[in-house]
C-alpha cells in the first residue's frame, strides 16, 4: 500500500521525456499496470498515469495545443506487484461511448479475469466507479455514472460474481483524469474505474 | 502563442501570492439598447478616517448589472451635490440623466456612520420617496449600499430587487488531478466570499432553504456522495441521506419542511421526498429511466424534474399528490436541469442544439423557446429570487466561471474568478 506513495509527480512539458515515458505504455493493458491495491488509495494518481498515458494513444500529434501533462512514475511500483497480484496487468478502467454505458467488446477480457478472482476470492469486495465527461448537467452524469458502473457490474454478475462483492458508485463528471474540452480527453473520462476494497 | 504561455505564468503567479484578492470581477460584456440613465453621485463625506468602501460606487455597479440602467460616468459631472436641495437640475439635463442619486455619510459618535440618500426625478424636479438614512457599522456599508440599490431599482422598475441576496457556489482549486473543492458564499455581486465547506471530495449541488438560513448540497466522503444540509449562521452541519448508491440533488420544498432528492437505493435514479423532522422517505417517481434534478413549482404542488423516459433527456412535471408525470419540454436534443422563475411563468433549462449546451428559456404559457446564451458548456442555471436575471456556471479558456444573463437575454455579464473552477451557482431567496 505505502508503495504507491513513492511515486512522485512530475510536470513536464511537452517534450521528448514525456513521449518517451509514454511509449512504454502503448498499449491499454499496460496503462492499466496501475496496482489496484495502491489504487485504492491513490486512485487520483494512478489516473493520472492513465491519462497521460492514453494521451498518447488518443492524441498523440495533434497541434500541441497541450502545453503539460502530469505524469506519475510508477512502473517499477508495477514491476513489484507482479510478483504477487493475479491482476497484475490486468486492465482496471473500461472506456465507455458518448451518452452510453454499453461495456465494449475489448472490455470482456479484463472483466472476465476480474470475475475469475472474485469468484476465486468470495471475500474480495470491489467497487465499480463509474464517471462521465464534463457535458451535460453535473447530477445527470452522475446517474449516468452509475448506469455505467452498473452495466459493469451486471457483466460481472452474468459470469459468476455474487452480486454482495460488488457496489456501485458515480463520480459523475467531477473527477476527471483528462482535462482538456476535446473528444480525445471526453473519452478518457467516460468510464468505470474497478477499485479492490 | 509564446506570449500567452507568459502571459499565463504571471497570471498563475499573481494568484499564488494575493490569494485573498481573488474575487469575482464583474464584466459587462453586452446592454440592451434601452437603458435608463441615472446618476449615482459621489456620496458626500467630511470626516478624517477614510470610509471603508465607496457606497455610491457599489450601487452604481449593482445598478449597472441588472442591465436597466446606464451610469453618467462620474468624470462627467458638473456638480457633486449631496442632497436634494443641492441639485442644480440643468447640470443633469445637459448629461441627459433621468435620475440623479445623491447622498451623505457622516461618522456617529458610537463608531457607526449615518448613511443619507436622496433619489430625484431630473425632468419632474422633484424627489423620487423620502429622504432616507441608515445607521451602519463599517463592515455593513457594502449591506446599506445593496440596501439602497435595492430601494431604487424597485422604487424605478416596480420589481423588487435582489441586490442584497447571496449565491453559494462551489471552487476546485489547485492541482487538477487532486483539487480542493470549496462550497462558498458570496454577495450577488461577488464580494465578501466565505468558505462554508471544505473537502479533498467533490462538493456539487448546493441549495437554499426557502428562507435562506439553510443550505444543502452533495459532499463525497470516503468515496461516496452524501447529502448534508447545513445553517450557514452556526455552520452546524446534518448528514440527511447515506444510502447505497446515488444521493444526489436535493432541493428544498417551498415550505421548508422537504426536501426533494435522487437516491438509486432501489435500483436506479428515482425521486424521493424526505421529510427533514420526521425522516420520513417518500418515492415519487417509478420508472426505468434516469429520473433526476428535482426542482419544486412555487406553490410546491409540483416537482420538475429531468429524465430519459423518453429516449434522450427532457424536462417533465410531476404532480406532488397524485404522482402522476407528464412531459414539459420538446424542443432541443435535450433539455436538462430544469429552474422555475418565482412567478412560475418561465422554465429555464439546460438545452442542447447541434452539439452545444445552453441555457434556454421556456415560455410557460405560450410554449415558446429561446436560447439565451452562447458561451461554451454552460449549465446549472440559477434564478435571482425577483426573476429578473439567471445565473449559471460556463466555460471559458479552459475554466469554470459564473455568468448572468436577464431573462430577455439582452444582458451578459461574467463573474471570472481566479481560484481554479467555479461552478454549481446558486442564487440565495430574499432574506426577508
Amino acid at each position: 500500500m505505502s508503495v504507491s506513495k513513492l511515486g512522485k509527480f512530475a510536470v513536464v512539458g511537452l517534450s521528448a521525456a514525456w513521449l518517451a515515458g509514454c511509449s512504454t505504455t502503448a498499449t491499454e493493458s499496460d496503462n492499466s499496470a496501475v496496482a489496484e491495491e495502491g489504487a485504492a488509495t491513490e486512485t487520483t494518481e494512478s489516473a493520472d498515469d492513465m491519462a497521460a498515458s492514453d494521451d498518447a494513444t488518443y492524441a498523440a500529434g495533434e497541434d500541441g495545443a497541450v502545453s503539460s501533462v502530469i505524469v506519475e512514475d510508477e512502473e517499477a511500483m508495477a514491476a513489484q506487484m507482479q510478483d504477487v497480484d493475479p491482476l497484475a496487468g490486468v486492465s482496471t478502467v473500461f472506456y465507455f461511448d458518448f451518452d452510453k454505458s454499453i461495456v465494449r467488446p475489448a472490455a470482456r477480457e479484463a472483466l472476465a479475469k476480474h470475475a475469475d478472482f472474485l469468484i476465486n476470492n468470495p471475500d474480495a469486495r470491489i467497487v465499480l466507479e463509474g464517471h462521465a465527461d464534463e457535458r451535460g448537467t453535473r447530477e445527470y452524469n452522475m446517474a449516468l455514472g452509475e448506469r455505467r458502473a452498473k452495466a459493469v457490474m451486471r457483466y460481472l454478475t452474468i459470469q459468476g460474481v455474487a452480486a454482495s462483492q460488488i457496489e456501485t458508485v458515480s463520480f459523475g463528471e467531477e473527477v476527471p483524469v483528462a482535462f482538456g474540452h476535446d473528444d480525445a480527453s471526453w473519452q478518457l473520462n467516460r468510464r468505470v474505474e474497478v477499485r479492490y476494497e | 502563442m509564446k506570449s500567452k504561455f507568459v502571459l499565463v505564468v504571471l497570471m498563475a503567479l499573481l494568484t499564488l501570492s494575493i490569494p485573498a484578492r481573488a474575487q469575482l470581477v464583474i464584466e459587462i460584456t453586452s446592454g440592451a439598447d434601452q437603458l435608463l440613465p441615472v446618476a449615482v453621485v459621489p456620496f458626500g463625506y467630511t470626516g478624517s478616517t477614510p470610509l471603508p468602501e465607496d457606497v455610491a460606487g457599489i450601487v452604481q455597479s449593482d445598478l449597472l448589472r441588472s442591465g436597466v440602467f446606464q451610469a453618467i460616468p462620474r468624470e462627467n459631472m458638473l456638480s457633486l451635490p449631496t442632497s436634494a436641495k443641492d441639485v442644480f437640475y440643468r447640470d443633469w439635463r445637459l448629461l441627459k440623466a433621468d435620475y440623479v442619486l445623491v447622498g451623505n455619510v457622516d461618522a456617529n459618535a458610537n463608531g457607526t456612520y449615518r448613511i443619507t440618500y436622496e433619489l430625484v426625478n431630473v425632468l419632474t424636479q422633484k424627489r423620487v420617496g423620502n429622504k432616507e438614512a441608515l445607521d451602519v457599522k463599517p463592515s455593513n456599508f457594502r449591506d446599506a449600499a445593496h440596501f439602497i440599490s435595492d430601494k431604487i431599482y424597485e422604487q424605478l422598475t416596480g420589481i423588487r430587487g435582489a441586490f442584497s441576496t447571496r449565491i453559494l457556489y462551489v471552487t476546485a482549486e489547485g492541482n487538477k488531478a487532486a483539487p480542493t473543492f470549496k462550497l462558498q458564499v458570496a454577495d450577488a455581486d461577488g464580494y465578501r466570499p466565505q468558505v462554508v465547506v471544505s473537502s479533498q471530495e467533490p462538493i456539487l449541488s448546493p441549495s437554499w432553504s426557502a428562507d435562506g438560513r439553510y443550505i444543502a448540497y452533495v459532499m463525497f466522503r470516503n468515496r461516496r456522495p452524501n447529502i448534508f444540509i447545513q445553517e450557514l449562521a452556526t455552520g452546524k452541519q446534518q448528514q440527511l441521506a447515506q444510502f447505497r448508491g446515488l444521493n444526489g440533488a436535493p432541493a428544498w420544498s417551498p415550505d421548508g419542511k422537504k426536501l426533494a432528492l435522487v437516491l438509486s437505493k432501489d435500483n436506479n435514479p428515482e425521486i424521493y421526498t424526505l421529510d427533514i423532522a420526521t425522516k420520513k422517505l417518500e418515492r415519487m417517481t417509478n420508472h426505468y429511466s434516469i429520473d433526476t434534478e428535482p426542482s419544486w413549482e412555487p406553490d410546491g404542488n409540483g416537482i420538475i424534474f429531468t429524465s430519459d423516459r423518453g429516449g434522450n433527456p427532457q424536462i417533465y412535471r410531476l404532480d406532488v399528490k397524485s404522482k402522476s408525470v407528464e412531459r414539459v419540454t420538446f424542443e432541443g436534443e435535450l433539455n436538462t436541469r430544469a429552474r422555475l422563475t418565482p412567478d412560475g411563468r418561465y422554465l429555464v433549462t439546460v438545452q442542447k442544439n447541434d452539439g452545444n449546451y445552453h441555457i434556454a428559456l421556456q415560455d410557460m404559457k405560450t410554449g415558446r423557446v429561446q436560447v439565451l446564451t452562447q458561451t461554451y458548456l454552460d449549465e446549472s442555471p440559477s434564478i435571482a429570487p425577483n426573476g429578473s436575471m439567471v445565473m449559471y456556471a460556463t466555460t471559458e479558456n479552459s475554466k469554470g466561471i459564473l455568468a448572468v444573463v436577464s431573462v430577455d437575454g439582452l444582458v451578459k455579464y461574467k463573474l471570472p474568478s481566479a481560484d481554479g473552477d467555479v461552478r454549481e451557482p446558486a442564487w440565495s431567496p430574499y432574506f426577508k
